[in-house]
């Protein structure tokens, strides 16, 4: 069969880092084409190059989509010739209804004026292909998130689709509608539809895909033929994590105390959609001088259990018991957490973490203010000492301590913000992904601050996504899956293997079974 | 910072000579004395204005909370001869908890500032209407608050009083801005709210305190207005004073953004759209200019002070390009740049893929 799409030797960098090297990726008609991979091996930049989001010049390599060479200049380009990009993220307008929302780029209109019979007739018809039963005129804040998925899809099928690009459809679907959704993908196979399918859950993936490619650090390594070949979880787990380290870390000696921080029957509910569990009931202890890592993929809950326990700044009918040092605290509020030890160094650095348009100073004494203002009033020589001990601790380079922080690199930024909170003198430390998006020299340097707290007897939990850190710099691994802690592992024993099959073989396989193989590969014609 | 603060003195200063040198009336100790009373009397409830645009937010309803006040004040002396101390302190209560209920309404329920204000202007308006059967409340020929009259409308070696409550209040509230901990969260609450509360500021309270304080300033302006005018018709009082306050506001320096602004700004925004009224006059300007006038320097006024704050980021941000290093990242370097990681906590925890 001739090939749909062939991308060939696409490369792709950012500022330096290369995030695809010399992919090459087919699609033939009718397939369905599953892309699996870490965080950040690269799979939602190749489908933006696919897409045009990234136009053509600002990436090496060549399409080619039914035997022509395309340059795509943006998304108009890409879904003239039907290759739609469904985003993990859904684009629907919350408070339009389905059917504006399936015409709001190209609605069907007589001499300029939108056509509602059409509107509303061939939406039916669109819903009913689809296999969702709603009206057209239903507003999609009403729907699930099931229900909008297949909406998104029923959008890119009026127009005309022919490459349907999923990136996690069923990251935030119950398993009901995931399989719903994937009995779709199969009958869309039958009607010539391809479908590249990005996923992170292997069960759903050998059990639709025709093809799957594995991606690591941007470059295909693996790509297996579902229907000569058997499917193995552990090839695929293998081929996704396997790679040299690259970072060195610190070495560590840790003197390891009694708990610091204990966490029991942690529960906490998403804010928009109160019915959600976000975090279930979970347990949790760091010790003195102890660094615990959470492992986990995107939206396993990390964040959310760390930014509910964090002065519940985050979720929704949040309960549980936390201890700080043995006695119970109260965790009502932020200052509540600040004032009890906890401080929490967000993931969100620019958003969340700093005020950009504040300088150094301002920002390391904003969390501890009435440590350098006696009776209220800013003790200015104080302050300024203040900031520069920290700037000169965390060797943070700035012109003064009056620069604003938004001109500072990434690493810079990051040495601020741990500023902030060491200056709280907090007992326990979580920081949320402490090394996103900074070089590898400042990232040394945050390693070595992670020590240096462990060792003057603070807890410090670290959340990342690159597992090589968590097994670099962390005593103890706690694995995070769907809102539920489901494996831990002392330093020693802990491999990138180990815990992503912890991951794995606790994403529901239909029924909740567990399995270590799945065997639904090569059976399917 | 100071910068703006010395443009526009400078521009203060030059239209001032400019007025004089064209009509030397312009600066007799009369006109200027006149000139002061009045900034006095717009200038406090402009401090109160300023605070609560810092935090990114907006009052609406000062105009109609002085006619409001105002009625009921008069009515308090007069009809039912309250001791004027009583009276004044009822009226600041008065100022202060409307003040109140909108901060609550703010940052409670989560109402949009400039609805919840705009609708206590509407509101106090009615009320003060429906209060007085729409008819005038003035003094009658007694001395009902004589001692008080003398304090909020007489002057101090010439000075106006009204002059040197602004002097205080605005040295009072600056440092309550600009070197207290309210001061810096409060700025902190305007540049960056998410932030602020993750690093521990309740900025709930913030919000709401800067609006009781809109509120209580409001009181204070509405017996200094109260004894300037000496009679109150609830349907004209305070008519678009707010619109003055947020000008006075943004011409010194304010951001409706949040987050920038300063009270010597403000003071200085207040003095300058003063002369220009002052001059409108002077110079035999029609009178029905005025807003015109009024309305174009401040629309210059922003649009200068714009084009050159980009000019100053702009070399900040070379500048800072030149000094850091290249961003080596591992593959998440370059997420941060995409539109979902910029959603705050509330939505989403931004886990991405």
């Amino acid at each position: 069969m001739t090939a749909m799409l062939e991308m060939r030797g696409v490369s792709k960098s950012f500022a330096g880092v290369q995030a695809l090297r010399d992919v090459n990726f087919t699609v033939e008609p009718g397939q369905i084409h599953a892309l699996v991979g870490e965080n950040g091996a690269g799979k939602s930049t190749l489908m933006k190059v696919l897409s045009g989001v990234y136009p053509h010049g600002d990436y090496e390599g060549t399409i080619i989509f039914d035997g022509e060479e395309q340059r795509f200049r943006d998304i108009n380009d890409s879904e003239a010739l039907g290759i739609i990009i469904i985003h993990q993220e859904l684009a629907l307008i919350p408070l339009m209804s389905i059917a504006e929302n399936i015409f709001l780029s190209h609605p069907p209109s007589r001499f300029g004026v939108i056509d509602r019979d059409a509107v509303y007739r061939r939406t039916r018809e669109l819903l009913a292909q689809v296999g969702l039963r709603e009206p057209p005129d239903a507003l999609i804040t009403d729907l699930g998130i099931g229900k909008q998925q297949l909406v998104e899809i029923a959008k890119a099928l009026s127009k005309r689709v022919r490459l349907l690009i999923l990136d996690e459809p069923t990251a935030s679907l119950n398993e009901a509608d995931s399989a719903a959704l994937l009995d779709r993908l199969m009958a869309f196979r039958q009607q010539g539809i391809a479908s590249i399918l990005i996923s992170h859950k292997l069960n759903e993936v050998a059990r639709v895909a025709d093809r799957i490619t594995i991606l690591r650090d941007g470059r295909t390594v693996d790509s297996i033929d579902c229907r000569t070949e058997q499917v193995e979880e552990d090839r695929i787990i293998r081929s996704m994590v396997d790679r040299d380290l690259a970072h060195r870390f610190p070495p560590r000696d840790a003197r390891i105390g009694d708990p610091v921080l204990v966490v029991e029957d942690w529960s906490v509910y998403h804010p928009l959609h109160p019915e959600r569990q976000m975090i279930k009931n979970v347990g949790f202890h760091v010790r003195r001088g102890e660094v615990v890592g959470i492992a986990g993929l995107m939206g396993a809950g990390r964040t959310e259990f760390a930014t509910s326990l964090f002065g519940r700044a985050w979720g929704y009918n949040i309960s549980g018991r936390v201890w700080l040092d043995g006695s119970e605290v109260d965790l009502s509020s932020v200052p509540a957490a600040i004032d009890a030890g906890l401080a929490y160094v967000t993931e969100d650095r620019k958003q969340l973490g700093l005020i950009l348009a504040d300088d150094v100073r301002k920002n390391i004494t904003l969390a501890s203010l009435s440590q350098v203002a006696p009776r209220w009033v800013v003790d200015d020589i104080r302050e300024l000492k203040a900031a520069s001990d920290y700037r000169n601790r965390m060797r943070i380079r700035c012109s003064d301590v009056y620069q604003e922080t938004g001109q500072l690199s990434g690493g810079n930024q990051q040495k601020v913000v741990l500023s902030k909170w060491l200056m709280t003198d907090p007992k326990v430390l979580i920081l949320d992904e402490p090394t996103r998006g900074i070089d590898v020299g400042a990232k040394y340097e945050i390693y070595c601050t992670i020590n240096e707290l462990a060792e003057a007897g603070r807890g410090v939990v670290v959340i990342s996504s690159e597992m090589p850190e968590l097994l670099g710099i962390c005593d103890r691994i706690c694995v995070m899956n769907d809102g539920a802690f489901v494996g831990e592992f002392a330093a020693g024993e802990a491999t990138q293997e180990k815990i992503m099959r912890a991951i794995m073989r606790n994403k529901p396989v239909q029924g909740g079974v567990e399995r270590n193989r799945m065997q639904m590969g090569g059976a399917r014609p | 910072m100071m910068k703006k603060e010395l443009g526009l003195c400078l521009l203060l200063a030059v239209i001032s000579a400019i007025t004089g040198a064209i009509n030397p009336a312009f600066l007799s100790l009369v006109n200027l004395l006149n000139m002061a009373n009045l900034i006095g009397l717009f200038g406090v409830f402009a401090l109160g204005e300023g605070l609560v645009i810092i935090t990114g937010g907006i009052d609406l309803s000062l105009g109609s909370m002085f006619a409001l006040l105002g009625v009921v004040f008069i009515d308090l002396l007069t009809t039912y001869q309250v001791h004027w101390p009583f009276a004044l302190l009822l009226v600041l209560l008065g100022g202060l908890v409307l003040g109140g209920i909108q901060g609550f309404l703010i940052t409670r329920l989560k109402m949009q500032p400039f609805i919840v204000t705009l609708c206590g202007l509407l509101i106090y308006r009615g009320v003060a209407r429906y209060y007085t059967s729409d008819s005038t409340r003035g003094f009658g020929y007694g001395d009902e608050a004589s001692t008080l009259s003398n304090i909020a409308s007489g002057n101090i070696a010439g000075i106006p009083n009204t002059f040197v409550f602004l002097i205080i209040l605005a040295l009072i509230l600056g440092v309550l801005l600009h070197r207290s901990v309210y001061g810096r969260w409060l700025y902190a609450v305007g540049k960056n709210e998410e932030a602020a509360r993750f690093s521990g500021i309740r900025t709930d309270i913030v919000i709401a305190t800067a609006y009781i304080i809109s509120g209580g300033l409001a009181g204070v302006s509405t017996v200094l207005f109260v004894f300037y005018t000496n009679s109150v018709s609830p349907s004209s009082f305070g008519n678009f004073y707010e619109l003055y306050a947020i000008a006075a506001a943004v011409l010194g320096g304010c951001s409706l953004r949040g987050g920038e602004g300063s009270i010597l700004g403000i003071v200085l925004g207040t003095a300058l759209l003063q002369v220009l009224q002052n001059l409108v006059n002077i110079l035999g300007i029609p009178n029905s200019l005025n807003f015109a006038v009024m309305g174009t320097v401040i629309l210059l006024g922003v649009l200068a002070d714009q084009q050159l704050q980009n000019r100053r980021r702009r070399k900040a941000a070379l500048a800072g390009v030149a000094r850091t290093a290249p961003r080596s990242t591992l593959s998440q370097g370059k997420q941060s740049a995409s539109p979902r990681s910029a959603a705050a906590l509330p939505t989403s925890t931004g886990d991405q893929a």
